[in-house]
């Protein structure tokens, strides 16, 4: 049964990968063209344009971009602000996209901080993530409840002196569920999210009603339940003094007993990853 | 007074002028302008802190101090002739090099003109001016508050004419000259000292009554003239740094409301003093000259490199939080810095660009307050790692501190620890460890820091974080609530004591702000595991009400620019202060309710 079901998830995985790696291709290729002027909306539709130009069809969410303290979420109160607003890029600005297509029938969910113009501190922060990379896949390693990892992630960033800014999204969650979905001629989206996914999404929120769990992987109680295998999209986001980072990619768990097969990342080519070992090449 | 100045006297126009020098020529240039009623002795404090980074120039404006006096005194005083003074003299002391600029008073509303006219553009290399507005931009600024007067501006205009009745009087014929030949003359040094704080000593000189007397034609030669019919294109050919006391009885602060139109590149500076800064406070004008002055040579370095366009472009990225202008370069330390509102607090004097000291028991979250300080804009940060109810380490640090950094501009006493269950199941084990910190730790603060503060004579400020429990009783928390209240009322009183010496005391009564205090309090009466959930719950609590301590932490640094007496900062601390003036009955109902925890 076990092994059934892993070599079903890993033939699956390739897919995945696939559409992650398309997502933050497109998501460097559109930060590269960010110049000073322009907008939130027109940095999302760029993202769009780009995905739907290579096949993407349907969405997880649209994509969205946050420029300047919007990146920390500052002053957020309701979920609409999230969504891409006329605030101009200008130069020494922090930016970050955030997007989820769905291309084949596979699911990506991405986050992705940069700068217009070097900004030392957004750096920083960027960095200051990597420790948060480990910690998560430590402790999923390690089946801790996924309420107590929250914690932990919390607690790290207390002590790194950040504010925890993933608590602004919707249920507050650092992550939730991805899976595949099946593809229709018809993709309609609710509140930038597609329909597809969101029914996904809420058959797995019964299924884990019923067996004391959640797609969704927040502070509170109903997350109070060792990791689910399945695919999960992690994105811790740091804040600090009106300034936001953070990553996002897929996170595989499996049931499998070996501890290094039990959880692991999808992908470790990614840019932030690639940028952390390259800052510790440098320092050596 | 001038130790090791080298005088020169420089030959213009008729008249000899006096010319001081200090420091090393090689150096950038500094040249020093005195205002009225004084000589260039008025500068000696700030120039001999200037020396050691530059070549320091000052000079007696003519008929003031050893210069010699125009004949007939009408008409030698106009701000052509000082125009013509000040060429000659930065000609003969710096001939290849622009200077920069320094005045003071009448010494700056000159340099005003120096820096705006066509013949000296090229000349000066920056310009720092302090309490001496251009008389072309006050023209300006009266014309347009006369030409569409709203109430604000009618306002202001009423306010700066009251303030400047001394320019009325000094028009009158021959009353001026009698007063200051006479009585006046006699008096003055006593008046500065009583009432702008002036320290005693060799300042002023035995010519303060002759250079009040000749420098009463500044006035008349000038300011009727030029309000008149100020000049349209004075604009500022060099980067102007602003320092306004915010003390200044002569000079409004809004007379400054319209500078940025004049100056392209201005950087404001406030300071809470009076008139005489170059008396009162000599520190911080040094510091804060010498930095204007290093980011304009700097500047000029990287512009005569390949790009030329560099020196509007690499404008060093200064500090822009807010209160930049008040704090820059300022030394603040801030106890318990490691978390909560201590970090928070000292991350906010980091964004308004000052030098932060960050002191706390654990070395590890203190240097990495420290660290991100920098990052956010601190001058420089530091850390250290002190109990602060050690005494023997808290002499320590700051004999350190001193040393290290000189003394401390700001000083925030803000560790603290929570302790909570009823009195008779607190032991006197546990009253030791909150009033060894909560209040122990504050007066050793105070104690050392203030004791340099004061040696000092500058002024400066002490904030002490106290809480809302020090007006609002509880029956959950008598010993911290004990603690807090003395915290408010030590408070108050070294207020009244050190007010005498231009040192502010604030006491910060948060309420309940979402930082690790809770989870790091002892309860007691309970066991461990007890303890543990009752940790966990008032968390929850304080996490639920959700008050972040950067709000407390900008309340701060508004109440030491404002120097604001008690501060309460979340709305129920606010509420229970109101009431613990007029319904304190209510809140000592309050006191016995229960809390859930």
């Amino acid at each position: 049964m076990t092994t059934a079901e892993t070599r079903e998830l890993s033939s699956d995985l390739r897919g995945f990968q696939r559409v992650q790696r398309l997502a933050y291709e497109c998501a460097q290729e559109v930060a590269a063209r960010l110049e000073p002027g322009v907008t939130e909306r027109e940095a999302a539709r760029m993202q769009r344009e780009w995905l739907r130009a290579r096949g993407v069809r349907d969405w997880f969410h649209l994509p969205f971009a946050w420029f300047g303290d919007r990146t920390a979420f500052v002053g957020f109160r309701v979920p609409l602000q999230f969504f891409p607003t006329d605030r101009r890029l200008e130069p020494g600005m922090p930016f970050i996209l955030d997007m989820a297509p769905v291309f084949e029938g596979f699911t990506a969910d991405i986050g992705y901080s940069g700068a217009l113009g070097g900004h030392p501190l957004q750096e920083k922060l960027i960095n200051d993530l990597e420790v948060h990379r480990e910690l998560i896949l430590g402790e999923v390693r390690e089946r801790r409840p996924l309420r107590e990892i929250y914690r932990d992630v919390d607690r790290l960033m207390v002590l790194q002196g950040y504010a925890n800014r993933h608590r602004a999204y919707p249920f507050g969650v650092i992550a939730h569920k991805v899976d595949r979905v099946r593809e229709r001629r018809w993709s309609p989206r609710l509140f930038g999210f597609g329909a597809q996914a969101l029914k996904g999404l809420a058959s797995d929120a019964l299924h884990g009603h019923r067996e004391g769990w959640s797609p969704l992987w927040s502070p509170y109680r109903f997350s109070d339940h060792p990791p689910r295998p399945g695919l999960w999209a992690v994105e811790p986001h740091l804040g600090f003094r009106g300034t936001g980072a953070k990553f996002e990619e897929i996170l595989v768990v499996t049931d499998s007993r070996d501890p290094e097969e039990s959880a692991f990342w999808l992908d470790d080519d990614l840019p932030h990853v690639r940028r952390w070992a390259q800052g510790k090449a440098e320092e050596k | 007074m001038l130790e090791n100045a080298r005088e020169r006297r420089v030959r213009t126009g008729g008249i000899e002028l006096c010319v001081a020098e200090l420091g090393d020529p090689g150096r950038p240039t500094v040249v020093l302008v005195h205002g009225y009623p004084d000589s260039k002795e008025v500068w000696s404090e700030v120039a001999s802190r200037l020396a050691d980074h530059f070549h320091v120039v000052l000079y007696d404006v003519r008929g003031h101090g050893r210069s010699s006096a125009p004949r007939p005194l009408r008409g030698g005083f106009t701000l052509e002739k000082l125009t013509d003074d000040f060429l000659a003299v930065v000609d003969a002391v710096s001939p290849g090099r622009p200077v920069h600029l320094v005045g003071h008073d009448w010494g700056s509303v000159q340099s005003w003109e120096f820096v705006t006219v066509k013949r000296s553009e090229g000349r000066i290399a920056s310009f720092t001016s302090m309490s001496g507005p251009s008389l072309d931009h006050f023209g300006h600024w009266i014309n347009k508050r006369l030409t569409r007067p709203t109430p604000r501006r009618i306002g202001q205009l009423l306010g700066q004419g009251a303030k400047s009745w001394y320019v009325y009087l000094l028009h009158t014929p021959l009353l001026p000259e009698l007063a200051w030949r006479g009585p006046l003359g006699k008096r003055w040094p006593g008046i500065l000292r009583r009432l702008e704080k002036v320290p005693g000593g060799d300042y002023p000189t035995s010519s303060l009554p002759s250079d009040a007397t000749h420098g009463a034609w500044l006035y008349r030669d000038n300011v009727r003239a030029r309000l008149r019919r100020p000049r349209p294109d004075a604009r500022a050919h060099a980067p102007v740094q602003l320092i306004t006391p915010l003390g200044d009885v002569f000079l409004s602060e809004q007379l400054y409301d319209d500078l940025e139109l004049w100056t392209p590149r201005l950087t404001r500076r406030t300071i809470q003093a009076k008139h005489w800064v170059p008396r009162t406070r000599p520190d911080q004008l040094a510091s804060w000259i010498t930095e204007f002055v290093n980011s304009v040579e700097a500047e000029g370095e990287s512009g005569r490199g390949s790009d030329r366009e560099a020196p509007h472009a690499a404008a060093s990225p200064r500090a822009a939080g807010p209160y930049a202008d008040r704090f820059g370069g300022q030394l603040v330390l801030v106890t318990g810095a490691g978390s909560g509102i201590g970090r928070a607090t000292a991350f906010a004097f980091a964004e308004a660009g000052a030098r932060v000291i960050a002191i706390d028991r654990d070395t590890e979250s203190a240097s990495r307050t420290a660290e991100l300080a920098r990052v956010v804009g601190a001058a420089d940060a530091w850390a250290e790692t002190v109990d602060v109810s050690d005494e023997q380490a808290m002499e320590k640090l700051a004999a350190k501190v001193l040393a290290e950094h000189g003394v401390v501009d700001v000083l925030v006493n803000n560790a603290g620890i929570g302790l909570s269950g009823s009195f008779l199941d607190t032991t006197p084990e546990d009253w030791r460890k909150v009033l060894d910190v909560n209040l122990w730790g504050v007066i050793h603060g105070c104690r050392l820091f203030g004791r340099q503060m004061a040696d000092r004579g500058q002024g400066g400020h002490i904030v002490n974080t106290a809480s809302a429990a020090a007006f609002q009783p509880s029956r959950s928390l008598p010993a911290y609530s004990a603690s807090k209240a003395a915290v408010l009322m030590l408070s108050e009183c070294l207020r009244a004591e050190l007010a005498g010496r231009d040192i502010g005391v604030t006491a910060v009564c948060p309420g309940l702000v979402n930082t690790n205090i809770t989870s790091t309090a002892t309860f007691v009466g309970v066991d461990a595991e007890e303890e543990k959930r009752r940790q966990k719950r008032s968390a929850r609590m304080y996490g639920l009400r959700n008050y972040p301590p950067e709000k407390v932490a900008s309340a701060i640094l508004r109440a030491v620019a404002r120097n604001e007496a008690v501060v309460p900062v979340t709305p129920e601390a606010r509420i229970s202060h109101a009431l613990s003036r007029f319904a304190p009955g209510m809140l000592r109902r309050l006191a016995r309710v229960e809390p859930p925890l």
